[in-house]
């Protein structure tokens, strides 16, 4: 997509960006294209990921944003290979580092996990082990891909607990994740999950569970440690400031796919997708009341089993009817409108832009 | 952690002093409200057809016209300093711990317990090995498996395993393996020390019998464990870290399913220790279930009053070295 973005902006308009060609050697540290995360259930076929692709280079970090069950955590998932292939139809390509991972062997993925792509969860809480000590478990993944003795490994996870601020670790090293504070805890998280210098970190909301100022350290620490390591970060969070602050690119779910790409710039100043103005407006914000948030997105997320026909945001959308009809009939491709910014819509360019600049930017 | 293990030790020191009080009330002093007279209450305790002189030391003997309160001192002293019982025709020594005295049988409780003990520990812990082994082997084996023909064969066996009364599968195993085709020895009880070889031989039904009932019950159990930790973060978490699923699985997973259940061990064993009554009498074993079956049906009092009591003890025991134990596997409760 290189040679795409040098094209003048007028031409961009109305042309479809294309999947990458199955099989194409990747361009980018990581690559994702048209993956599909299907699992069976009794009540039908639940397509929680379903034509996603981005990319993402190393020392950059995008943002994933979504409401709850758009199947951002099912991606993060999926590009680790952690679901369970009994139960997950999983189908499209993950490059990363010029190694294909969805087709490759379940033991293929596992030496990489840790090693070249590691995560961070929710809750640190649940996501550590009660009964091994923090050092322990910072010590096990340290050695699974490191051959060295204990003492080496040891030594390690204490400098790494010492790197994510973790005050006096050669004694903490040795307690309980249950002996940590929140804060501390998903510290201790992070120094597990780069304790061996991942070149992909997955973020799964990672300050969700903490208070407003451990957020904010939790979000400086990793900010500072990206520097440090030079990794790519996948942030994944339903809180746009979380994003704002931290990301290069945002990429937008809607019921598994993507439905708005661009740089941070682009997307707050910029966006073209009504779903984004949605959840734009519903975006807490410290200068206004609550009650003041001005564009709440109406309905409810859509079932995943059965989208709706056309756009799948249609039936929450009120521009609906600007579309000829094509909202409810045809699903909108995502389109390029402006170099590295993509949105799926049927709506004119011209009025979407329009719309923003009239109704709703004002609004915020 | 030594302020936990008193702590524990404390707690149950005083459960035993509440159930042999609790006991003592329900054996000594509801009769009374239901109108038995002290008379009726000595002849409980004396053999068949006793003599008045007999009648009359018994029931000084025992305080039956002090209040509960004494009657129940009496009891715990007896079984902490030991105690002389005068019969009037011959002077009986019951040294500590002295659990009373039956004079249906002329033995003191005691050393009832102490002779039918062995017979229950051999039962029991012939029968918990196979259990443990067998039950967490294919609960595990079918919650990895989950869905699959081995899974739903080994539940659907488990099922008839718990819903089949032992005395159903005790006598049919004993009317076919010895009876019929004279697999095995008929059942009895020998000292393990004097042969070990007859010793387990001629217990084996009884303890298949007795582990088919747990190991169905522990193979439910640890199924849904294992299930249930399987889908922890932590899980996840070990497997994000690259893990190979085997590690997974037995550093992670089983250490985390199976603790739960030392608490259902400790407390079966127990149970089981203080009688595994069903059993005993399905194969004639003369175990501590069997001499409380004795008691209760003989209304010998002080058998039943002895074999509650130590039964509870046996449960209160077990419970605290699953309190200890926890504290030793899971750092969350030793530090709480
Ligand atoms: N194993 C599974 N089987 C069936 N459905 C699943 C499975 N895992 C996830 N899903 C479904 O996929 C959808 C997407 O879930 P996902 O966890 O990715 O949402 P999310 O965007 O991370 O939401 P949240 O913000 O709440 O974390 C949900 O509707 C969920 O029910
Ligand atoms: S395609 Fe139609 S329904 Fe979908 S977001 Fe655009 S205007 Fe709304
Ligand atoms: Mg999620």
């Amino acid at each position: 997509m290189a040679d795409k973005s040098k094209r003048p902006a007028d031409m961009l308009d109305g042309a479809p960006t294309t999947v990458e060609e199955p099989g194409r050697p990747p361009t980018s540290f990581l690559e994702v294209r048209d993956l599909r995360i299907h699992f069976p259930t009794d009540d039908g076929l639940v397509k929680s990921v379903d034509g996603l692709s981005f990319k993402l280079e190393r020392g950059r970090t995008l943002g994933i944003v979504g409401e709850s069950g758009s199947g951002k955590s099912v991606t993060s998932l999926g590009v680790l290979g952690l679901h369970n292939r009994r139960n997950a139809k999983v189908s499209g390509e993950i490059w990363l580092d010029g190694n294909e991972l969805v087709g490759a062997s379940p033991d293929q993925v596992r030496r990489m996990r840790g090693r070249n792509m590691a995560m961070i969860f929710q809750d640190p809480l649940s996501a550590m082990h009660p009964f091994y000590t923090v050092g322990a478990q910072i010590v096990e993944a340290y050695r699974i891909h490191n051959d060295v003795s204990k003492k080496v490994a040891r030594k390690h996870a204490v400098d790494m607990l010492g790197r994510v601020g973790i005050p006096k670790p050669d004694r903490r090293v040795d307690d309980y994740p249950h002996q940590f504070s929140g804060g501390m805890r998903q510290r201790a998280m992070i120094a597990m999950a780069l304790s061996c210098d991942p070149e992909l970190l997955i973020a799964d909301e990672p300050t969700t569970a903490l208070d407003v100022t451990v957020q904010a350290q939790i979000l400086d620490l990793i900010r500072d440690l990206q520097r440090e390591f030079n990794s790519a970060i996948i942030m994944i969070t339903h809180d746009l400031g979380v994003v704002a602050e931290l990301s290069d690119d945002i990429l937008v779910m809607y019921g598994g796919r993507n439905i708005e790409y661009g740089s941070v710039d682009d997307v707050f100043h910029r966006p073209e997708h009504p779903y984004t103005w949605g959840l734009l407006g519903s975006m807490p914000r410290l200068d206004r009341e609550r009650s003041e948030r001005l564009l709440p997105i109406k309905g409810t997320p859509p079932s995943l089993i059965n989208l709706p026909q056309g756009c799948a945001f249609n039936p929450r959308c009120a521009y609906s009817e600007l579309t000829d009809g094509k909202s409810t009939v045809e699903r909108p491709e995502l389109r390029e409108t402006a170099p590295g910014h993509t949105v799926a819509c049927h709506m004119a360019v011209e009025r979407r832009r329009r719309i923003w600049a009239d109704e709703i930017a004002p609004k915020l | 952690m030594i302020a936990f293990i008193l702590r524990r030790l404390g707690g149950a020191v005083l459960l035993v002093f509440i159930i042999s009080a609790v006991t003592f009330l329900i054996f000594f002093g509801l009769p009374k409200l239901a109108g038995t007279t002290t008379d009726d209450m000595a002849a409980r305790f004396a053999g068949k057809s006793p003599t008045p002189e007999a009648l009359a030391a018994i029931k000084e003997r025992f305080g039956f016209d002090q209040p509960l309160a004494v009657q129940y001192g009496n009891f715990v002293k007896a079984a902490v300093t030991g105690d002389t019982y005068d019969t009037g025709v011959e002077k009986i020594d019951c040294p500590a711990p002295c659990l009373g005295y039956s004079f249906r049988t002329n033995q003191s409780v005691t050393d009832q317990l102490v002779d039918r003990f062995p017979i229950t520990l051999s039962l029991v812990v012939g029968a918990a090995v196979i259990w443990l082994l067998v039950g967490v082997s294919i609960g595990v084996l079918s919650a990895l498996r989950r869905g699959s023909l081995f899974d739903r064969a080994a539940m659907m066996i488990a099922l008839a395993g718990v819903s089949l009364p032992i005395y159903f599968t005790g006598l049919l195993s004993l009317a076919f393996v010895v009876h019929q085709w004279g697999l095995l020895p008929p059942v009895s009880y020998s000292s393990f020390a004097d042969n070990p070889f007859k010793w387990a031989s001629a217990l084996i039904l009884p303890w298949i019998t007795l582990a088919f009932l747990y190991a169905a019950m522990y193979a439910r159990l640890t199924r849904a464990g294992m299930l249930e930790t399987m889908s922890e973060d932590y899980i996840r978490t070990a497997r994000a870290k690259g893990l190979p699923e085997r590690t997974v699985i037995t550093k992670h997973a089983l250490r985390a399913s199976l603790t739960p259940l030392l608490t259902v061990f400790g407390l079966d064993i127990g149970l089981l220790f203080g009688g595994a009554v069903l059993t005993e009498r399905t194969f004639s074993l003369k175990g501590l279930g069997s001499l409380a079956l004795d008691g209760v049906v003989g209304s010998d009092l002080p058998v039943v009053l002895g074999t509650v009591v130590t039964a509870s003890l046996f449960v209160v025991v077990a419970n605290l070295i699953v309190d200890l134990l926890y504290g030793v596997v899971d750092p969350r409760v030793r530090h709480s």
